[in-house]
């Protein structure tokens, strides 16, 4: 009998996650990949390599991803370390605060930072930002700040201090200490975090188009304009397997380096990282000015009336515009519901996956770790379009479902999961789960009652993460058709900002902070429920 | 066993439906599905008064932008999202056209829309409505007195003053070089005088609007939007307005007319027609000027009061053949990159 449960857990453990996988992503990506290359596939490429432009657009796209993750890594490592070193409940504030900006949409962002620039003449003259590479930089280290702060923090912050005090007490200095003793052992963490911060920038479509200005193309943006603007789905699709192609071979870089000599941890202790009051209030300087500025001016134009300041958009949102099917409240439950369900989906299959990912076979998990990364580096137009044409056959004529929005959602979010909990999950310590197997436990009670407590801190991050993921919409979503009636916030917003006039604006920018409140509340609300289980590791 | 039962109820609802599709000749019970763009808005109370006419019931997916919807038409096209589409322009109608996404449907109501609107004798698409994109000027900004002409944009007294949209990305920027090819002896010439006079370029209307143009506290003070913004400036104003701030280049519009077309490939052709007739009543027309903020293309339909005093409509707008329009696009795109963006 328990044999035949342990099996059974297996099976469902695997073929959770891998029919999700192979259902809403690697069927409906090689279905259009098929299509648009069916006929004339190679002329595609032949046409794409003799392009200038392609051959620009690709080196851009690769060199601002690359430098987008090293400025975000630099900014938010140290801020990860101070977020590991305070107390729980000011470390889950922090952690939900520094998720706001990840869920903003960029048009509302990029409308934000320019503001910032025309205010302190970064617009014109001399030093001009608008429509640079260095505003794309900006914006993106401000989107992905996050990941790192969350991810690398929580790690952190799981971490044993005693070796750090040992190297101190042996005379190392504090430099010496972090990059030879925390740095290495960050590892894990920082590889996966990074990897995600770069498919993001990797993939980014309305910072480069908006911020970026139109003379700036990316393989995503390029994607989107032979797809949509001019219906020629073969170079899209040429396009799509370039970005695949790229995307593959990064992640199977990071998890090369990822697997190396994991350190372990035995017990979760404060990490007692030596942190100057300088090197904090610099950071804490950089984080204010590059989250907080951006932030500060939105709800200033939120509560902007006229000439003068007041309520009056906020109050506006539970009133129907002749330009909203319904009011922006409605939107907004509807938003907080698929994010719900979005994040549930992520959450059970990134959670199984994970599991897969650090116990299963070699070539399971080969597969699920580069099946579960690779719909974060996907153009939204490959996935949207590629389910479109997979799943219109019942009994999987899905393409109208209201399921297809969370699900959408909930593929972006599982990356998110996976890459946060399998780091945690690889450095439990063996002798951990030695120890209770000697002591008789089976196996699945061992991963009951080891893996999964353990797991958990991880999952929090993860899951905070995949519900602002279906709160901001990213990916596949603009790309699926969707009930009018189930208008979701940041599509309110959108279409808010698409007509003149100062009150739909004002109303939008309402919109958008109540967005980001309600992102950090989820988040909170998420990690604190990890608190009450904390006792159990 | 509430699980059950709503299940049970959602077996039988399909069941109604199956039975409901079968049965050509009653409309009573049909649903059917509108594919639109994001910006297409109709009222619950409109839906109902529909629902409540002819028994049938109505869901309404949007697909993002009209590039987007047109081309995700073509790429499901035989086993159509839904019944009928709403929002092909005529930048795009051809494409669509081309692909065959349409079956053909005479509205019963085509006899009372306006000369001009009409532009498929086959019938495979109907107007809906029509507006004007146009170059916008902020009144108290523009420098030398508002400019009148298209001309007076590559004046040097009005350099560094106008933001466009890309044609490779936006809608009304495609519009109005579409515009500019139409109303100019050399459009290529002509956008060199652009770019000379320091025309600025963004890749979408927002930016363009909110981030570049007067009103949302950039330098600019002409940019190209639609001639109903000023109306729309005054109705959304924050605190009331008698004038709009903005005015109107009448000599730089490009037409824009929104068509509806029943879908080849639906099961429910007899319910699609019914709904585009639907979508040329009064009870539908007249909701469009305050919804989407372009005219009705029902002649008898009625404009609220903030539409006649302050939306504008231009007395000879630019247009060009849809063919024209699908067969030249790439290329003029392509060559407006190289003049503008290179």
């Amino acid at each position: 009998m328990v044999t035949v449960t342990s099996r059974l857990t297996r099976w469902v453990t695997v073929l959770v996650p891998g029919a999700f996988l192979a259902l809403f992503f690697i069927y409906p990506v090689v279905s259009v990949l098929g299509r648009g290359l069916g006929r004339d596939g190679l002329d595609a490429f032949s046409d794409l390599a003799s392009s200038g432009r392609i051959r620009d657009t690709i080196w851009f796209t690769v060199w601002q991803a690359v430098v987008s993750t090293a400025i975000t890594v630099a900014v938010a490592l140290p801020a990860a370390g101070i977020v590991a070193r305070l107390s729980g409940r000011r470390q889950r504030l922090v952690r939900a605060l520094v998720t706001v900006p990840f869920v903003l949409p960029t048009v509302v962002v990029a409308g934000a930072f320019e503001g910032l620039f025309d205010r302190f003449g970064l617009d014109s003259g001399a030093i001009r930002l608008r429509h640079t590479v260095w505003a794309v930089l900006l914006a993106h280290v401000f989107f992905n700040y996050a990941v790192i702060v969350r991810a690398v923090g929580s790690y952190w912050s799981g971490l044993d201090g005693r070796l750090e005090d040992q190297a101190r007490i042996l005379g190392a200095s504090r430099w010496q200490t972090f990059r030879e003793i925390t740095l290495p052992r960050l590892r894990p963490a920082l590889l996966a975090s990074s990897a995600i911060v770069f498919l993001f920038s990797f993939t980014s479509f309305g910072v480069v188009l908006i911020l970026g200005g139109p003379r700036r193309s990316t393989i995503e943006t390029e994607i989107y304009r032979f797809a949509v603007t001019r219906s020629d789905l073969s170079s899209a699709a040429a396009m799509a397997v370039v970005q695949l192609v790229a995307v593959l071979a990064l992640i199977m870089v990071t998890t090369r380096l990822e697997r190396r000599r994991p350190v372990t941890v035995a017990q979760p202790q404060r990490a007692s990282l030596a942190v100057t009051r300088r090197w904090l209030g610099a950071n804490v300087l950089v984080a204010m000015l590059l989250l907080g500025a951006p932030i500060g001016t939105l709800i200033e134009r939120s509560v902007s009336v006229g000439d003068r300041y007041g309520l009056d958009n906020y109050r506006a949102l539970g009133e129907r515009v002749q330009q909203l099917p319904a009011p922006a409240t409605t939107a907004l439950w509807n938003s907080l519901v698929f994010a719900v369900v979005a994040t549930s989906i992520a959450s059970v299959v990134g959670m199984l996956a994970s599991v897969v990912v650090v116990h299963g076979t070699r070539w399971l998990r080969h597969i699920f770790d580069l099946g579960l990364t690779l719909p974060l580096g996907t153009s939204a137009v490959t996935i949207g379009f590629g389910i479109l044409i997979a799943l219109d056959e019942p009994p999987l004529d899905l393409r109208t479902s209201w399921w297809i929005v969370p699900i959408a959602h909930a593929l972006v979010g599982i990356p998110f999961v996976v890459r946060s909990v399998v780091p945690v999950l690889r450095a439990i310590d063996p002798s951990l789960r030695e120890a209770a197997a000697v002591l008789g436990a089976a196996p699945g009670r061992v991963r009951r009652e080891i893996d999964v407590p353990i797991g958990l801190r991880g999952l929090v991050v993860g899951a905070g993460f995949a519900f602002a993921v279906s709160l901001g919409e990213f990916g596949a979503t603009s790309f699926i058709p969707r009930r009018a009636d189930l208008l979701t916030a940041p599509v309110a917003l959108f279409r808010l900002l698409g007509t003149p006039g100062e009150q739909l604006r004002g109303q939008a920018m309402a919109l958008a902070v109540i967005i980001m409140v309600m992102v950090a509340a989820a988040v909170l609300l998420i990690e604190s429920a990890r608190s009450s289980n904390e006792g159990s590791i | 066993m509430h699980r059950i039962a709503h299940f049970l109820a959602v077996v039988v609802a399909l069941g109604v439906t199956v039975a409901a599709c079968a049965d050509d000749e009653s409309l009573d019970g049909m649903s059917i599905t509108v594919l639109a763009h994001d910006s297409f808005v109709i009222s619950e109370d409109a839906l109902a008064a529909f629902t409540a006419q002819t028994g049938i019931s109505v869901s309404i997916q949007t697909l993002g932008d009209t590039g987007t919807m047109v081309s995700e038409a073509i790429l499901t096209a035989g086993n159509p999202l839904g019944d009928v589409m709403f929002g092909i322009d005529n930048t795009f109608l051809q494409r669509g056209l081309d692909a065959d996404l349409f079956e053909a449907y005479e509205s019963t109501n085509l006899g009372g829309v306006r000369a001009g609107l009409d532009l498929d004798p086959e019938h495979r698409v109907t107007p809906i409505d029509f507006g004007d994109v146009c170059v916008n000027y902020w009144i108290d900004a523009v420098p030398h007195g508002v400019p009148t002409s298209l001309e007076d944009l590559t004046d040097p007294a009005n350099a560094g003053q106008l933001v466009v949209e890309s044609p490779e990305t936006s809608s009304p920027g495609l519009a109005f070089l579409l515009a500019t090819i139409a109303a100019t002896a050399d459009w290529e010439q002509y956008w060199t005088d652009l770019v000379e006079n320091g025309v600025s370029v963004t890749s979408g209307w927002e930016d363009a609007y909110y981030g570049e143009f007067v009103a949302g506290g950039g330098d600019r003070s002409m940019v190209v939007s639609y001639a109903s913004s000023p109306a729309a400036e005054v109705f959304f104003a924050a605190e009331p307005m008698d004038a709009p701030p903005t005015g109107v280049l009448l000599d730089s519009c490009f037409r824009q007319i929104e068509f509806a077309g029943v879908l080849a490939g639906t099961q429910n052709a007899a319910g699609a027609g019914a709904f585009i007739d639907f979508l040329l009543t009064p009870r539908f027309q007249e909701e469009i000027p305050l919804s989407m903020f372009v005219f009705p293309a029902l002649e008898a339909a009625k404009l609220p009061q903030e539409f006649l005093d302050h939306a504008q409509l231009a007395d000879s707008p630019h247009l060009l053949d849809p063919a024209e329009i699908e067969a030249n696009r790439d290329a003029w795109v392509d060559r407006w990159v190289e003049i503008v963006l290179r």
